[in-house]
């Protein structure tokens, strides 16, 4: 359980940095998100949710049994569209209302 | 590494800017005009329990119900190890503030009459994604309100029995911080990582707590002479297996049932407190009718994906692990497991021994959330509640007797950090000493693989191993500010370890199966209905025990 961080993708605004509540994303030298300690992240989705590009995503470790997929989220408004993309590359989203997503 | 030497100065100190602390600061400021510092190891826009939100709030007074309800529930499910007197304080608050998070921005959600909708009978349902972003905009909006983020208290300034404030280093930069506080609120959270995780891999921190909670604020209250309470009452969560999400939007939202492999119910066989649902569950796989699951075929395609959706808002890992497999909960039940034991206030009832106002036995230290002891059942919102008990008293205490730290005490605490900061790496590290202590506490101290057992002999040899390993970390070495933490961390949770370790021995009984299992007292007896704790005092750990408070009686040190 843990995140990727896409270095292409990263525009190196730091939210990500910000959010973690285990202070474990820096700023690498060109200014880009890294996890250096990536087996001590918790897996609560913080940075995934706040990264306004989609440089990062959340996956499943193999040692518990991962396959592959990886989990981005974009915002829109109120809408967060959370999409989990699969090795062979097929993807699947879902749209949440942050302010109507709560049916339990 | 040479580090400086900062001196701030508050009236009110709150340590862990958490669910407990964000709650007391802005309580603070309507009971004084005095100045608050939140000293966060993290940053409090998503740090402690809620970084992922959560969908619930679990502990509401709902139409038809009423405080002392609440009271009862949480003492039966405790087997009576519960403090009246907190727990009616707590529940009598929690309805005032779920309306003041409100009045801040979550949502709650209402059922057609317009009135908020309830879970079950003791649960509201939130759209809390964000509520720790809520909280910490609060904060941000109240001047007097000083938000320390990424600096780590580890250690109390105490003099004859009375609080002047605390140490901090800086998680990045190479500071030593000596702050002066008229009152000091610790509200740290509780302690995970003392047992070998479900995934002791790559994937350690999968965990129910935040891996990042390590019991600072437990430790730092022992080695200050605080007396301790119930850290025999363990805390071990049914969960989804492997993504360790929660189970009660399963069990609550869609009313799965758990069963064994041959789908047959067991809930009912073994009873349906908490300890009761984890030791069952414990036993059915003991016995060969594991894996236990969920039932959650059966469900409607709708239900099917609202469950998806709803994870996401609190648990995405569940919802991812269902899209990845394809094996949604309409498809397969959902299988769930034990995670290892935890230490934590704001489900069973360990940590500091506080009054009714939620004064520790340290004058000017109070306590709060999951670090308070005496008072399970309060998840959010009575985390909240004693947020606002404790910074209220806080306020009603501070006096004028600030005494400024000694500086030479402060010269010789940066000659101590300096030394693991300048040393030559030793050949082990925080890393293998941490796993080495989760071993010790799992086979020896009742952990998974020991089926959250122990025994007498077995706790000696913990608590010899655990007494070895704290001499190893003595040689540690630190390259950076972070890894000094994580060794400061690392010392904390021994410290707490060998706390747990003594009290797990010292209630000879079983009380509650699987949290708290001593296999020389399989039984409960009656005169163990008491509370069982603790002190240290001139190096020695000396076992506290006493009657039971009731709530209607207010509880003075």
């Amino acid at each position: 359980m843990s995140i990727e961080i896409t270095a292409a993708k990263c525009i190196g605004c730091g939210r990500c940095r910000k959010v973690c509540p285990g202070s474990l994303i820096r700023l690498d030298k060109t200014g880009k998100a890294v996890i250096p300690r990536a087996e001590r992240c918790w897996g609560c989705a913080s940075c995934v949710k706040e990264c306004p590009v989609q440089a990062i995503a959340m996956f499943l470790g193999e040692d518990m049994g991962g396959l592959g997929g990886r989990l981005t989220v974009r915002r829109e408004n109120t809408l967060l569209h959370w999409t989990v993309t699969n090795p062979d590359g097929s993807a699947k989203t879902l749209t949440v209302d942050s302010r109507d997503s709560n049916n339990y | 590494m040479d580090l400086e030497i900062r001196t701030l100065t508050t009236d009110f100190l709150i340590i862990g800017g958490g669910t407990a602390g964000c709650y007391a600061a802005l309580t603070f400021c309507e009971a004084s005009d005095g100045s608050v510092l939140i000293a966060e190891k993290a940053d409090i826009e998503r740090s402690g329990c809620l970084a992922a939100g959560v969908n619930a709030i679990n502990a509401y007074i709902v139409p038809g119900k009423t405080p002392q309800d609440y009271v009862d529930y949480a003492r039966a499910d405790a087997q009576g190890i519960v403090r009246g007197d907190l727990l009616l304080t707590m529940a009598e608050g929690l309805n005032r503030t779920a309306a003041r998070m409100e009045s801040l921005g979550l949502t709650i959600l209402k059922d057609d009459q317009g009135r908020y909708a309830a879970r079950g009978s003791r649960n509201i349902k939130i759209n809390g994604e964000n509520i720790k972003p809520v909280l910490a905009a609060a904060v941000a909006a109240q001047p007097r309100i000083t938000v320390l983020n990424r600096v780590n208290v580890f250690e109390y300034i105490v003099r004859d029995g009375r609080i002047f404030g605390a140490y901090a280093i800086g998680v990045d930069e190479p500071v030593l911080y000596v702050i002066s506080a008229k009152a000091v609120l610790c509200a740290t959270g509780g302690a995970a990582g003392l047992y070998r995780p479900n995934h002791p891999g790559f994937s350690r921190h999968k965990m129910w707590y935040p891996p990042f909670n390590t019991g600072a604020g437990y430790a730092m209250g022992i080695l200050a002479g605080a007396e301790m309470t119930t850290f025999e009452m363990r805390f071990i969560a049914l969960r989804c297996k492997d993504t360790i999400a929660p189970t009660g939007t399963l069990a609550q939202g869609v009313g799965a049932k758990q069963i064994n492999a041959m789908g047959e119910g067991y809930e009912q066989k073994y009873g349906v407190t908490t300890s009761q649902r984890v030791h069952g569950t414990v036993m059915e796989n003991l016995e060969g009718r594991g894996p236990c699951y969920l039932r959650t075929v059966g469900i409607t395609r709708e239900q099917d994906e609202d469950l998806q959706k709803a994870y996401l808002n609190m648990a995405p890992s569940q919802t991812l692990r269902w899209l990845e497999s394809g094996r949604t909960p309409g498809v397969q039940n959902v299988e769930i497991e034990g995670t290892e034991p935890y230490i934590v206030g704001g489900h069973t009832a360990s940590g500091y021994w506080v009054d009714t106002s939620r004064e520790t036995t340290i004058k000017g230290l109070f306590a709060a959330g999951d670090v308070a002891g005496g008072c399970p059942q309060k998840y959010v919102t009575g985390a909240f509640v004693e947020g606002e008990i404790a910074a209220r008293a806080a306020a009603a205490y501070m006096d004028d007797q600030t005494a400024s730290p000694d500086p030479g005490d402060a010269k010789e605490k940066k000659r101590w950090l300096e030394g693991f900061l300048n040393r030559p790496a030793a050949s082990y590290g925080t890393d293998e000493l941490e796993e080495a202590m989760q071993s010790v506490m799992d086979e020896y101290a009742g952990g998974i693989g020991a089926h959250y057992r122990f025994s007498e002999k077995s706790l000696r040899i913990a608590a010899d191993k655990i007494r070895e390993l704290e001499r190893r970390t003595e040689l540690l070495a630190a390259s950076e500010m972070q890894e000094l933490v994580y060794l400061l961390e690392m010392r904390e949770r021994l410290t707490l370890c060998k706390s747990v370790i003594a009290h797990l021995g010292a209630r000879k009984e079983t009380r509650w199966h699987s949290f708290a299992e001593n296999t020389d007292y399989p039984e409960s007896g009656a005169e163990w209905n008491c509370y069982v704790n603790s002190r240290l005092e001139n190096g020695r750990l000396n076992m506290i025990f006493r009657p039971l408070v009731r709530e209607g009686d207010a509880y003075e040190h």
